[in-house]
């Protein structure tokens, strides 16, 4: 039983919160980035790549560094307090651990350096807009063709799709919508033909895509982890997704409670700072509380990201509830403990707020989760 | 990072396991485990046995019978005797009087008292709140006089746990009335035989008899029974204070409630099934699971910083454990309230009218459910409420 991090991941804690400090500690570069074609800084993507991190997930063999989701985690910790907006999350969370579970040796060959020299983005283009949460419900098809495949459908709220070179698809090769057989995963060059592209930035500035697939070919080679069985792959995709959210949300709610407790230290009222006022203190108390024990949750859904399906599920879902509580809780008092700078769109706070907000919706929200560990037996050992 | 033990970790976790299952009476485990009253004869069995191991005092100085445990071992003991439903060794003796003897009083009262403490020979009340005295416990105002050989003790302290057990208390007292609150108070033992000490019962909501008002008049107490330095005693009442602390957050007993909420959700019948088949209790019991697993990781992490440094580099996550395990320990009452349902309506009556008022022995369960929701409001008022705690977390970890 250990919570400290090694020499190495240390070392690695310190360049990546040192990087988005000088990258992103003035709040005004994040909204010149922001207006950057896609998005995001170009320029900030290659200090990543020459940091290391595009190679972070990858094995050695490969050119990466061999990283798992604890140092997955010490990234996206840095990535929340800072509020990046790179696409580390789509490419180098979603696509690497898509290609790495279930990518042949060619696919990886060709793509993975690629992505290491920070030249190739790519985005998981698994959501539709029936299949609200279920990853099983997919309603964009697959056909076969010759010795290839034909996709038709609409892929919605893709994370980074605008920017991506290549998207990871489920698609249905066989059986009814919402079966959970019969998905396979491609991998589609976003600028094939048939491939329509609506990018636009969402409410936390993250950029998304709307995406049309009509008569898109994809050969047999650009299956990822076999046909029809694409959707225990996808789930271990998301749920590696899910444990770095957590991460991402907790260096947001980290800093977001930093910023308050600073706000509370000088902000003056009645002649004296406002935090010597106890119904403030204890509502900081609780954020703290709320951090904490969502610091433990995705402390577990790093260690559980690669494990078993069975418990995997029930730890990830298990870490979702409780993150996603604590991020509402702890976004909304900020706003509240600032007062009126904590609504306006010139202060950091409303954007921690709003980035929470929205990682509660990505990839299942509270109910949703709840009811995965239910199904799963909950968390705890039980009684002998 | 890793969250696993090590394999002598978990060879020591089953040998505790297995000592609980089997040297301790199962009937005792049983009534624990259901909420029903543990009698002072239980407490005393169990304690006695859990002594002849050696393990009714782990934290003690290894001199005085502690055990040379890791902190993680220490936590593994006490995470495996809450949740296999071993009643925890007199919190009074082993966890504040002990500890506080073995490391302030002389050698006469280490000798005459910690292994009687250990053993539950003698029972010890805390005699800290009085009636004007509770969360504001330096206000104290119970004196003691000294007068040649003896201090004069007269006062009144309250909510005093189990004192109709107790054959001694030990007592905050104001020695000096004109130093500063903090400064002129006194840790004095006092042998609850003496004349002038009188122990009237409260009964709580619950309709048990667990707490008591204690009424000292004129009673002499041989200067020998004070510990430490005279107007020293606020220093170890703190020092008492922070010993509390272990295994507050209680994480074994409640992932055992809540063990016991599944089980009786599943016999319990509603609608075409059982109260477990409605979704929105399923997900309340749910969400404090996950509430409770992260409580767990919250633990570990604070265990395992004190395993690295030594218990010298304070983690602001433990000061969470009090506030966040009573709550949890609520919420997990409530359930079980809750999934007896209209049942919870039978009560068995006060116990200091025994067999007045008995409903069938099948509701008893139910009613024991209520009994304990009600009881358990107290565990967010003891031991420095909630609020207070979240003003020492407010002044010490965030620096407000």
């Amino acid at each position: 039983m250990d919570f400290d991090l090694t020499e190495e991941q240390s070392l690695l804690k310190d360049s990546v919160d040192r990087l988005i400090e000088d990258r992103y500690g003035d709040f005004e570069r994040r909204n010149a980035y922001a207006r950057e074609p896609g998005g995001w800084s170009r320029a900030v993507w290659r200090d990543f790549a020459a940091l290391g991190l595009t190679a972070l997930p990858f094995e050695e063999s490969t050119g990466g560094i061999g990283g798992g989701p604890l140092e997955t985690m010490i990234v996206m910790e840095a990535v929340g307090r800072g509020l990046t907006l790179e696409p580390f999350f789509s490419t180098v969370v979603l696509g690497a651990a898509a290609l790495r579970l279930g990518g042949t040796e060619e696919q990886r060959e060709t793509l993975v350096p690629q992505i290491i020299a920070g030249e190739l983005i790519l985005a998981l283009a698994q959501g539709e807009r029936q299949a609200r949460y279920d990853l099983f419900d997919v309603a964009t098809t697959a056909r076969e063709s010759g010795d290839g495949f034909v996709l038709d459908g609409h892929k919605t709220m893709v994370i980074h799709g605008d920017s991506a070179d290549r998207l990871i698809v489920s698609a249905r090769s066989s059986g009814g919508r919402r079966d959970k057989s019969g998905i396979t995963l491609f991998l589609v060059d976003a600028r094939a033909p048939g491939v329509e592209i609506h990018g636009y930035a969402g409410q936390d500035a993250q950029r998304v895509a709307e995406i049309t697939l009509n008569g898109v070919k994809a050969g047999a080679d650009a299956v990822l982890g076999g046909r029809d069985r694409g959707h225990d792959l996808l789930e271990h995709v998301v749920d590696i997704g899910i444990a770095a959210l957590a991460a991402e949300a907790v260096g947001a709610m980290d800093a977001l409670h930093a910023l308050t407790l600073d706000y509370l230290k000088t902000r003056k009222q009645f002649g004296v700072a406002i935090g010597n006022f106890q119904a403030l203190q204890h509502r900081a108390v609780d954020m703290m509380i709320a951090l904490e024990q969502a610091r433990s949750m995705s402390v577990l859904a790093a260690m559980m990201a690669n494990a078993g399906a069975r418990e995997r599920r029930a730890a990830i879902s298990g870490a979702k509830v409780l993150i996603n509580r604590s991020a509402r809780f702890v976004g909304q008092q900020a706003i509240q403990l600032h007062g009126g700078i904590g609504m306006t769109m010139e202060y950091k706070a409303g954007h921690y707020f709003k980035r929470l907000t929205m990682i509660e919706a990505l990839f299942g929200d509270t109910d949703h989760h709840l009811a995965k560990v239910s199904d799963a037996g909950g968390l705890l050992e039980e009684v002998a | 990072m890793d969250l696993r033990f090590t394999d002598d970790e978990i060879a020591f976790r089953n040998e505790v396991r297995h000592f609980f299952r089997t040297a301790i009476p199962a009937e005792i485990r049983r009534k624990f485990s259901e909420g029903e009253e543990v009698s002072r004869e239980d407490m005393v069995t169990s304690q006695r046995i859990l002594n002849a191991k050696g393990w009714a005092t782990p934290r003690w100085p290894v001199a005085w019978g502690g055990q040379d445990w890791t902190p993680i071992q220490h936590y593994i003991y006490l995470e495996e005797l809450q949740f296999n439903s071993v009643p925890q060794p007199l919190q009074f003796n082993v966890d504040m009087v002990g500890p506080v003897i073995a490391a302030f009083g002389n050698d006469a009262q280490k000798r005459q008292f910690l292994p009687r403490i250990a053993n539950l020979d003698d029972w010890w009340a805390q005699g800290f709140s009085e009636p004007g005295a509770g969360s504001d416990l330096a206000s104290l105002k119970t004196r003691a006089i000294r007068d040649g050989g003896h201090y004069i003790v007269t006062g009144q302290k309250t909510w005093t746990t189990l004192a109709q057990y107790a054959n001694w208390i030990f007592c905050l007292v104001r020695t000096d009335p004109e130093a500063k609150k903090q400064m002129g108070i006194s840790f004095l033992l006092i042998d609850m035989a003496t004349p002038g000490v009188v122990v009237r019962p409260i009964i709580t909501i619950d309709g048990r008899h667990e707490v008591n008002e204690v009424f000292f008049d004129d009673v002499k107490v041989p200067v020998a029974n004070l510990v430490g330095e005279e107007n020293r005693g606020w220093d170890y009442a703190k020092f008492l204070l922070a010993n509390e602390r272990t295994g507050i957050a209680r994480v074994g007993i409640t992932k055992q409630r809540l063990a016991r909420v599944k089980e009786i959700a599943r016999q319990t019948p509603a609608g075409e099934g059982s109260v477990w088949d409605d979704a929105a209790f399923r997900s309340r019991a749910m969400l404090a699971e996950i509430e409770l697993k992260a409580l767990e990781l919250t633990q570990m992490r604070v265990v395992a910083e004190q395993a690295k440094s030594g218990g010298n580099r304070p983690n602001p996550a433990s000061s969470i454990l009090k506030i966040k395990g009573s709550e949890l320990q609520q919420t997990v009452s409530e359930l079980l309230l809750e999934a007896a349902g209209p049942n919870a309506l039978a009560f068995r009556g006060y116990d200091v009218e025994p067999g007045s008022n008995d409903p069938l022995a099948e509701l008893a369960w139910a009613g024991l459910a209520a009994q304990n929701y009600f009881n358990y409001r107290k565990v967010s008022i003891y031991g420095g409420s909630n609020e207070i705690q979240h003003n020492i977390i407010s002044k010490a970890v965030l620096g407000l």
